[in-house]
Formats: C-alpha cells, structure tokens, sequence
C-alpha cells in the first residue's frame, strides 16, 4: 500500500509549470525527496537547463542556477571546482543533453566531474514543440521529422548510458523509467544512490530517466507511458550499466 | 612595489591574476594567448588553484560561469575566434550579474585570420559580443606593465558592479617581454555571498541566479537596472591617458592598445622635427571617454585615428568629435604593426 507523503521539502511550494501528466513533476519529486532524506537540501546547488524544466529553479529547494542551452555539464564543473564541499547536479533534457550539450556532458563524464547528471529522456524536445531530438525513435514523426525518424537520414537515436559507460572514470551510470510506480520506486533509489555517491566523492554519476511528452506526442498521459514501454524500452534497454564505485567495494571485500 | 621581471605579456597578466587571488582559470588553447593558460597549468597547482584545460572555449566559460556563480575569484582567457564561441556565455554571465575576467589577446580576422596582432575585435569587445542588451567593461593596456595591472583593476571592477570584464590585449603585448613590478598586496575580493551559491547563510537564505525573465515587463525591469549599472560604471571607471596634450597641436591622434605605443613614438619623432601632435589614449574602450576624446579635440584642424584594423574605433572618434572637425583614419589589417617610420610619413600624408 502506498502511503501519501505530502510534498517533500526538498522540492518548494511552488506550482509546477509542466503539462498535466508530464512525468517531469515525478523526476523532481524524486531528487527532492532525496535530497531531503539525505539531508543535503542547504548543501546542493541544482542547475536547471533550457528546455521544459528551464524553471526548475522555482521548484528546487536548494540553490539553483540557470545556464545556457546544454551547458549544465560545464558549468557544474566550474561550480564543483569552485566549491568541492557541495553537492552539485545537472538537471536535463534529451535535447540539451544529448544534441547541443554532448561536448559538455561526455567530457564531463570523461574526466568524472564529482557531479550528478539528471538526463529527462522524452525522445523530443518539449518545451520547443516537438521537434525531432537526437533519442526520437525510428520512425517516430517529430515536427521537423514529419515523415517520421529516418534513420538512414538522421541516424539511430543515441543511447547516452551506453555512450559514457564507455569512459574509463565514470562512476555510476543507470537507466531508469518513470512509466509504472514500481519503476519510479527503482528510480528513486538511483536518485538518491546517485547523489549519496556525490556526497561520498566517487565521481560522475549520471541518472537517465525514460519520460513522456504527452502534449508533443499527442496522446494522453496514460497512453503516452504504455506507447513509451512498449517503443522506447526496447531501444532504451534499463538497467545499471556501471556503478565503478560499488565494484571497487566488492573488489575489496574479495581481497 | 616588488622587484622588476622580464616577462611577456600573457605571462604578466596571468601572474598578477594569481596575486591578485584568482585561484580558477578554464581556458581552451589559442595562439597568441598560450604561454597564459601554460603559465597557468604551471602555477596555478602550486597556490593551491584549479587549472583546468577545457574541451572547448564554450565550456571554459561555462566553467567560468559556474565558479563566477560560486562566488570565486575566476578568469579566462582566450583569442579572437575563441572568445567569438565564449560569447554566448558572456551574455549569460552578463545577464546573471556574475563578477568574471576574460583576457582576449586578439589577433587577426575574420574567419580563422592569422595570428598576428590586430585590434579588428574592437567592435565585438565594446559593443556587447553576445545576443541581448548588454556590454562589458572593456580594458585596453598598451604596455606589459599595464596588461599586468589591469588583472586586479579587472576584478575589482567585476566585483563592483557584478559584470564580466574584459581585458582586451593583442598578440603584440601578449607576445613581447618587458620588465614587470608586481605590487607588494592587492585590494581583496568583495564579499560574494549575499548573491553567491553554494553560500546559505541561514537555511531560508536560498539563492538563486537566473538570466530568464518570461514576462515582458519583468526582463524590461532587469535590463533597466542593468543599464542603471552601466550608468554607474560610466560614471566611475572611464579611463584615458593624453600626450603632449599641453602642446600647441593643431592634430590630434587617437590610439589605444599597440597602435597608441607606435603613435607616441610618431609624436615623439615628428615633435623634433617641429610638427606638434596631441595624443589622446583611450584605456577603458567601454565605457568609452568620449567626453575626454571631445574636449582634447577641442580647436584641432583634425583629428586621426590610428588603428590596426580596417577603422572601428574611429566611429567612436567620430560620435565623440561630433562633426567640430575632420576625423581621418589611418589603419593596418593583416596583421602587421606599423613601424615608427611608416607611421611617421602616413600621419605626415594625413597633415600636409
Ligand atoms: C542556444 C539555444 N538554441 C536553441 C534554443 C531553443 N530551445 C529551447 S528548449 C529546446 C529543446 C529542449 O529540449 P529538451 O532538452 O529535450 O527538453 P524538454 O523541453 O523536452 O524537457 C530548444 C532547442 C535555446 N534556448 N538556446
Ligand atoms: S511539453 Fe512535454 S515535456 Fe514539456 S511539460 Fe509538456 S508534457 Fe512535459
């Protein structure tokens, strides 16, 4: 039975701005609430993106700050150099993330910036009007892909996790959904792992959360989530794909 | 004052940034500012800094961004076609009222250009570089001495009106060595933490910085209080110096930056031959001092420009002098700094 918790202090009173149905509501509640239980509220500085969540700094209950279009990665690792006692996280789209940030985020993740990367993976950008993002599914139609994705054109969307599960220094890298509640409950344990290894020193973690864009998709929030299990799990395959820190632990305890 | 060194320019101005408490530098690689971010990979580990090379000149001033957000000393520095890819973080940080130093040692364009010293980014330095309604306090030294002196006077006036600030040099005075005094204390960085993040003071003291502004009324308000600033700075921080100015000269020469160091040299060489030229040296480019530039104009035949670019600054000239008099323009692209002889003989072309 689920037990209704009201609203986590991690996360403040502000009303949301994302669409009804939008699963961006559940991704903040996730780190807010984690950050609450890890009592780290007054210690993190969030940054928010450009995209549909390029508010959160109205939600967020810690320090916020909002920077360029994919920039996060970048500016987390100034901020993280500048202040190695906090607890510093990026908090964005497939569009920022993954097409004009994807310098930003694989370098980032390439010298393992002790930071937590949020990734909002809607295969399109939202906040734009549904335009074709570099996660659109083949086939899938887009604003500006209206014959749907062609691969051939446009290439096969890219998976991020597998991507930087490639570099030697990553610390911690898990692909999670938002789509059924026993999903969002895995989800908030990465989350929190996420941070708790940002706390602990271990490295770039990096959280990818498969979402909706009910409104861009056209289709209702509850059709959008199945349409999503079905067309997205499949080329978004969930999972951990690396956690460097808890292999080194075990490592340790065979010794 | 400390002793005397001989230093190049890039090496000076990186020098006086660390004494001055600057202990973040991002920088992606770019002649000719190099011997900047080595000298920094060099010492910046040694007082306990953060050097780090980034994976391009956006990210360096993102990272600059979030350090400046942070509340810490932070400079980068870069050339003409790197600082045109830090521009978008420059309007960010611009409008975030973020206190940062941004070094550009300039050398020719457009497009990849070369990389001898030209002033053809006078334009993009002075009027804003970026997208929005904004500028940044730019600095423009013309000796070793001077580039080395302005890395503190950068921070101060960053810190003072929350602004980037640009120090705008050239492959000339990035390139050559000088002898250099570092003063013996610096003033110390202002108290960041009524806005900086990371900085809560109570546990309701939350910060947040933000350059997004949705309703029309509200980013109108912000960028008039912005404007507000700038008055401020215009007020405060114009700075110019003048030569030969007591002179009886019916011709004033406007320089800054290297073309100002082969201007004097000109007046110097032309005052032994008997032809008096005033020389007016802009050292802030914005705010620009038009009001000096007007007044040095005052009663002259004619006023030249001397730039080492196809004639940018000379619109500056012209807006100061306000049609009282011809303003002529000599001026260099390609890369190549004009000798005191050639100088000689096209300001004597200008005035015969
Ligand atoms: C430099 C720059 N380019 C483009 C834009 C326009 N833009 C705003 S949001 C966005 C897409 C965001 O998509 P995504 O990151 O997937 O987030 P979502 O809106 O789906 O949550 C774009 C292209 C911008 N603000 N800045
Ligand atoms: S446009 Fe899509 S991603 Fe953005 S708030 Fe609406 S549903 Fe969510």
């Amino acid at each position: 039975m689920t037990v209704f918790k009201g609203r986590t202090k991690g996360l403040t009173d502000a009303k949301l701005s994302y669409c009804p149905g939008c699963l961006h509501g559940v991704a903040h509640r996730l780190i807010g609430e984690s950050m609450e239980e890890l009592g780290i509220i007054e210690k993190t500085i969030g940054i928010a993106p450009v995209g549909c969540s390029v508010f959160a700094y109205n939600f967020f209950a810690c320090d916020v700050i909002q920077v360029p279009h994919g920039r996060a990665p970048a500016v987390a690792t100034g901020m993280h150099r500048a202040r190695p006692d906090r607890i510093v996280f990026t908090y964005q789209g497939d569009g920022d993330l993954a097409a004009i940030g994807t310098a930003e985020t694989i370098h980032a993740a390439n010298r393992s910036e002790n930071i937590t990367i949020f990734f909002v993976n809607n295969a399109t950008y939202g906040m734009t009007g549904g335009q074709m993002a570099p996660t659109t599914l083949p086939g899938m139609k887009a604003t500006t892909a209206p014959y749907g994705r062609d691969v051939s054109d446009t290439g096969y969307p890219m998976r991020l996790c597998e991507i930087l599960s490639q570099l030697e220094m990553t610390n911690y890298i898990e692909r999670v959904s938002l789509l059924s509640p026993k999903d969002i409950l895995k989800a908030k344990k990465a989350v929190k792992k996420a941070l708790q290894y940002n706390i602990d020193g271990k490295g770039l973690s990096f959280v990818e959360m498969i979402s909706t864009c009910p409104t861009n998709w056209g289709m209702d929030p509850l059709k959008a989530r199945e349409w999503a299990k079905e067309n997205m799990l499949p080329v978004f395959p969930l999972g951990v794909f690396k956690d460097r820190a808890a292999e080194e632990a075990k490592e340790k305890e065979a010794e | 004052m400390g002793k005397k060194v001989l230093m190049k320019g890039n090496e000076a101005v990186a020098e006086a940034a660390i004494l001055a408490g600057c202990r973040h530098y991002f920088a992606y690689p770019i002649t000719p500012q190099s011997e900047l971010i080595e000298y920094m990979a060099k010492k910046m580990p040694l007082v306990d800094g953060t050097f780090l090379q980034a994976e391009s000149e956006v990210a360096a001033i993102n990272m600059v961004l979030g350090a400046a957000a942070c509340g810490v000393r932070v400079m980068t520095s870069s050339s003409s076609p790197g600082i045109s890819l830090k521009q978008e973080g420059i309007s960010y940080i611009a409008a975030s009222r973020l206190p940062a130093v941004i070094v550009n040692v300039t050398r020719g364009g457009p497009g990849l250009g070369n990389i001898a010293p030209m002033q053809c980014d006078y334009f993009q330095a002075t009027r804003g570089g970026g997208h929005g309604d904004y500028y940044t306090p730019v600095l423009s030294p013309s000796t070793v001495q001077e580039f080395a002196d302005m890395a503190p006077l950068a921070f101060e006036i960053a810190e003072k009106y929350l602004t980037p600030v640009m120090i705008l040099g050239d492959g000339m005075l990035g390139q050559m060595m000088e002898p250099v005094e570092f003063p013996d204390s610096y003033a110390p960085q202002k108290d960041p933490s009524e806005w900086a993040l990371g900085a809560r003071r109570t546990p309701d003291d939350r910060h947040i910085i933000n350059s997004l502004y949705i309703d029309p009324y509200v980013l109108q308000e912000k960028t008039e209080t912005l404007f507000e600033v700038y008055e401020e700075i215009k007020k405060n921080e114009i700075r110019f110096e003048t030569y030969n100015m007591d002179a009886d000269a019916k011709y004033l020469i406007v320089a800054h930056g290297t073309a100002a160091r082969v201007a004097k040299s000109a007046v110097d060489a032309l005052k032994e031959e008997g032809v008096e030229l005033a020389l007016i040296r802009p050292i802030t480019l914005w705010p620009y001092p038009y009001d000096a530039v007007a007044e040095a104009a005052k009663g002259k035949e004619k006023v030249i420009t001397i730039e080492l670019s196809m004639g940018q600054m000379v619109e500056d000239v012209k807006l100061a002098v306000c049609g009282e008099c011809p303003v002529e323009f000599i001026g260099k692209a390609g890369g190549v700094v004009f000798t005191p002889e050639e100088i000689v003989s096209l300001i004597r072309e200008k005035i015969s």
